[in-house]
């Protein structure tokens, strides 16, 4: 009756596997960047086409750091490239969960809104948003808007229909609790439906974050002439695929921790959810 | 005048998939008496649950009246608390914020709430447990804090939809017996709806057998063995004996009329 589950029972094997927490995740990768440094080395395709995991990292290390300029141009620029996309990515994603959130809220819970505003919505939603670039270069012109605009169609439609879906879905019988406790039309939304929602949100917001790294790199490729992208893309018309290779390992990395950032902040927001999981409070 | 008064109270749902109408409640008639324990007593599909519902606001009859204090039932409201039949907590707010939720949508303070939510958490035997949220929590203990929640709003009439059906054997005994303690202690009004002749016989003193669908009411049997009672006894079995006499009669009927 006073029973609280609270933490994983602990088996012999399980704590077994708890020494090598940590390291199991590593295995595959080591595994792969040994197998390609090998390939690499064996000499059966030219080191300009497929450079070494040891090169990458080379011409990553001087991109960051400068110590002897093998990137050129790009050497000791790594922090402003990255710092240029990353904003990019956080103005558009900003704007996006915001509009995205207001307006799948008010979808989800207005007859109204679904009314009048989801077809359109709907009917826009389908069109990828690379397909813009003409557009948003001749009313942005070369420069940061048009790779946030972008950033924005990429990171809004997973927010809206995440944020719909979470209101949609919520549990009928707290809505009665709630009428039953009397709270108000406007209360119903911002004491009930939307805590309610807030998980399906946050997976709208993981998706969105993870298309605004996309279209960030999309744009920067194609309409700006700074960031990651560029730096990709550029690198591309020199052959030096040690940068390229670089620069994506760049873009994973930081994809990866936005994603930790936004996790993290989900994991103390919800954590009223986390007793739930099945492995306790890990991961 | 009684705290609930049911007058010709008929329910219909209208299937429109299959384009016919489902009579569900037939004329229910019912006065309910200030501090009443009342089980509504009946087979699955009854009515009961729906019965209920219209007392709750969640639902409307499509004709008759249904009064609670003299005042017409138009929607939900906090003069009848529902304990549902599964907890139906707000899964983000730990046990004392769930049983203050009406008093945080009033707008007291926190720590306002907070103080009057402790008297409800020691009443329903939670202390230790305040900062719990639902998922840390057993079944029965989350029924406690739904039980808790709907007391603090200190309703005219505490109306429960087989809120016990859920717990295993052992949880179900004890928690019938704190609710009868809370119910002696608080002199309240509660309509319990069950589907469990003994359930009905251990709680209620006054018990309303409900038909097969259409739901009417059969005869309502007022039962006054005093508290604690004695399961095995002989007048709690002459009780139980009437009462299933009442539930086969329904059956045979049903049975003659196929």
């Amino acid at each position: 009756m006073t029973s609280v589950i609270d933490t994983a029972p602990t088996r012999p094997a399980f704590r077994l596997s708890r020494a090598f927490q940590g390291l199991e995740r590593l295995v595959v990768p080591a595994l792969l960047i040994a197998g390609w440094e090998a390939f690499a080395r064996s000499g059966m395709l030219p080191p300009a086409l497929l450079p070494a995991p040891s090169a990458v990292l080379h011409a990553l290390g001087d991109w960051m750091f400068g110590f002897d300029e093998t990137t050129q141009t790009y050497s000791g620029h790594w922090l402003r490239d990255a710092l240029a996309s990353a904003l990019r990515v956080f103005g558009g994603f900003t704007l996006a969960s915001v509009l995205g959130i207001l307006a799948g809220v008010a979808i989800g819970w207005s007859r109204l809104f679904e009314k009048t505003l989801e077809p359109t919505l709907q009917m826009l939603r389908p069109i990828p948003p690379v397909s813009w670039i003409p557009l948003a270069i001749i009313w942005f012109g070369i420069a940061d808007k048009p790779a946030i605009f972008l950033v924005f169609l990429g990171a809004f439609f997973p927010v809206l229909m995440n944020a719909i879906h979470g209101v949609k879905t919520v549990d009928h019988n707290l809505v009665r609790a709630g009428a039953m406790m009397g709270a108000s039309g406007r209360q119903m939304l911002t004491d009930i439906v939307l805590p309610a929602a807030l998980p399906s949100i946050f997976a709208g917001l993981r998706i969105a974050v993870g298309s605004a790294w996309m279209l960030t790199v999309t744009a920067e490729m194609v309409a700006v002439k700074s960031g990651l992208g560029y730096v990709l893309w550029d690198s591309y018309y020199f052959l030096r695929y040690d940068i390229v290779l670089a620069a994506m390992i760049s873009i994973g990395l930081l994809g990866y921790l936005s994603d930790l950032g936004l996790k993290a902040i989900m994991a103390r927001t919800l954590r009223w959810q986390q007793a739930t999981t099945v492995q306790g409070r890990a991961g | 005048m009684a705290a609930i008064e049911l007058r010709n109270i008929v329910k219909v749902f209208s299937d429109k998939r299959r384009g016919r109408d489902l009579l569900t409640l037939d004329n229910i008639n019912l006065d309910i008496e200030a501090n009443d324990f009342v089980c509504l007593l009946g087979p699955s599909g009854c009515g009961k649950s729906t019965l209920l519902n219209i007392i709750a606001g969640f639902e409307q009859a499509t004709s008759g009246r249904t009064l609670v204090d003299g005042q017409q039932v138009e929607r939900p409201g906090s003069d009848r608390g529902v304990v549902f039949q599964q907890p139906t907590l707000m899964p983000w707010l730990t046990a004392i914020d769930n049983i203050a939720f009406h008093l945080k949508l009033k707008g007291v303070a926190k720590a306002e709430r907070h103080h009057r939510a402790m008297e409800f958490i020691d009443l329903v035997g939670l202390r230790g447990f305040e900062h719990h949220h639902p998922s840390e929590m057993s079944g029965g203990m989350n029924q406690r804090v739904g039980i808790a929640r709907a007391l603090l709003m200190n309703p005219s009439v505490i109306l429960m939809d087989e809120p016990f059906a859920a717990l295993d054997a052992q949880t179900k005994l004890e928690m019938q017996e704190e609710l009868v303690a809370i119910w002696q202690k608080r002199r309240c009004t509660i309509v319990f709806v069950t589907h469990s002749v003994d359930e009905a016989l251990v709680l209620g003193n006054k018990i309303v057998v409900m038909t097969r669908r259409p739901g009417r009411i059969r005869e309502a049997v007022s039962f006054d063995l005093p508290r604690p009672r004695d399961i095995t006894s002989p007048e709690f079995n002459d009780a139980k004996r009437h009462i299933l006499a009442l539930i086969r009669e329904e059956s045979t009927r049903l049975a003659q009329a196929s």
